[in-house]
């Protein structure tokens, strides 16, 4: 029973708690405080989380499973990256200075590894931004038609050649420009449906919080009743 | 009535309705009134939501409209199993402090109760520890209810990363090389949203998706099977559980939409008629309106 209703009673206090921080003066440390717990609860919690990594792939190299060779490769790098970060190897300013000081090993692995690999999968974005482009502009019904010439005047008007093509436009028409017609689908169409999404995803959010401080909603403690 | 009153929840709100009243004008000149707005905002739409929450406890039976995307993760896990693949299950790279993830975590006790069900085989990569160590729990009583406690293992739920694209080349990794059958991402999502449902799209994997992040649902629309869209990740729970308390707490969303769009409604043709008529005192209203929902800064 108190593995349910100590963390309902926890999750109900806190959430009221915090609601009460918003509404009442007096109160303004709380939600600043609270958001210190929880960076403290999870820093804990990445102990387990790092030596779940560390079991995982350790064993995965001493079964020989396949992609292990892999799995040498993360431990290596996890342990570098601690034992840089940790023990501030190379930093210029010593223990007390900064973590990302200029020169330390840790900056390195930062700069020199971590960056890049990083930018080069952010980089595939735009080949997938294309192929799921390519798929969903098809024009195979009125919807998908419509949603295309949308994309399209979106595109170009972001860009100057929207601009050029419709320069000759006289004045008065000059709201038929791609760029207006552009900056106007983004601020009527677009807004007025995501807005309706956004009041949406409101009142879940608003409804989940209120069934989760009330113990209503019990699915994420594996559905147990107390 | 008697029967209401042995509910020890009930109690606990009488209890909280006896502290407020007492508390009530001493907390009144520490409210700070700015946020009366939001606060009556709030007190109208979380006690409608309240309201049917109880009402269906109660016995009231409450319509769920068919949400295509939820009644397909059934397929989508019955599918897996006859291909003898996993289901991959990502709950977003966000911590537990995002209702989203949240959300997440009670659609993946639903879903592991399917795949226990079918005994499939789940694949949890988590870019949070204490995700991790939830989804483990949820999970476990998940199989336990579905009476396979036998068929958990909690190593495939796992910590790879809080790094968002070391999260990303992990989990593209594990698809190109596994080949999940069924591919189901619930939480809150940037930019690997597209990264994912590509990835999951060019292996052929069933991809069934929901979350709450505008940007990211155009993304997700276009490359995956089923997208639940905004609300409906926040329903998900309720459709899969069936839980009448639960359905109930959707009819209250719904009375928040209708009183969202009635005043919509009244602030649409306010704002036109002041501006038609040039009345000085429509457009005071029509501003008044405005007010009652907007956020006035600290």
């Amino acid at each position: 029973m108190i593995r349910v209703t100590l963390p309902v009673l926890i999750t109900s206090v806190v959430g009221f708690l915090l609601v009460i921080a918003f509404f009442f003066r007096g109160f303004d440390r709380v939600n600043s405080d609270l958001s210190e717990y929880f960076n403290i609860i999870a820093a804990v919690a990445f102990i387990l989380g790092g030596g779940n990594l560390l079991r995982m792939h350790l064993d995965k190299v001493q079964r020989r499973r396949p992609g292990w060779p892999y799995s040498i490769v993360t431990v290596i790098a996890f342990l570098f990256t601690l034992i840089a970060g940790l023990f501030k190897v190379g930093n210029s300013q010593g223990w007390t200075g900064p973590v990302e000081a200029q020169g330390s090993w840790f900056n390195f692995a930062y700069d020199a590894m971590f960056n890049p690999l990083q930018a080069t999968m952010f980089s595939l974005l735009a080949f997938f931004v294309a192929s799921a482009s390519y798929r969903a502009f098809r024009a195979r019904n009125v919807e998908a038609t419509l949603l295309l010439v949308a994309a399209l005047i979106i595109l170009l008007g972001r860009t100057f050649v929207g601009g050029v093509l419709t320069s000759w436009l006289p004045q008065p028409l000059q709201f038929l420009s791609i760029p207006n017609l552009s900056n106007w689908i983004m601020s009527t169409v677009n807004l007025a449906g995501a807005r309706a999404i956004i009041i949406g995803i409101g009142l879940g959010v608003i409804s989940t919080s209120l069934k989760i401080i009330l113990g209503i909603e019990r699915s994420y403690l594996g559905g147990r009743e107390s | 009535m008697r029967q209401t009153w042995k509910n020890p929840r009930s109690l606990f709100a009488l209890v909280i309705f006896v502290l407020l009243l007492v508390l009530a004008p001493r907390a009144l000149h520490q409210f700070d009134r700015r946020h009366a707005n939001l606060f009556v905002v709030l007190l109208i739409v979380g006690g409608a939501i309240l309201f049917y929450t109880f009402r269906a406890q109660r016995g009231v039976k409450y319509f769920i409209r068919k949400i295509p995307g939820i009644a397909a993760i059934e397929e989508a896990v019955g599918r897996a199993t006859e291909m003898g693949r996993p289901v991959l299950y990502v709950a977003g790279t966000q911590d537990l402090d995002n209702v989203q993830t949240v959300a997440g975590i009670t659609i993946l006790s639903s879903v592991a109760k399917r795949i226990a069900d079918y005994d499939a085989h789940l694949e949890m990569p988590t870019s949070r520890s204490l995700v991790m160590t939830t989804a483990r729990e949820t999970v476990k009583e998940s199989y336990l209810s579905a009476g396979r406690p036998d068929a958990y293992n909690e190593e495939h739920i796992y910590y790879v990363t809080d790094e968002q694209f070391g999260f990303v080349a992990y989990v593209n990794g594990y698809m190109v090389r596994q080949r999940p059958a069924t591919c189901i991402y619930m939480g809150a999502f940037f930019a690997e949203s597209l990264i994912f449902a590509e990835t999951g799209h060019s292996i052929g994997a069933v991809q069934i998706a929901g979350t709450a992040m505008p940007q990211q649902l155009p993304f997700f629309v276009a490359a995956c099977d089923y997208t639940l869209i905004g609300e409906e990740l926040f329903a998900t729970s309720a459709y899969l559980s069936q839980d009448p308390k639960l359905i109930g707490s959707l009819r209250g969303q719904d009375f928040g939409k209708a009183f969202a769009m009635f005043f919509i409604l009244l602030g649409s043709i306010l704002t036109t008629l002041a501006f038609l008529s040039k009345s000085d005192a429509l457009a005071q209203v029509s501003q008044w309106v405005q007010g009652l929902f907007t956020i006035k800064s600290s």
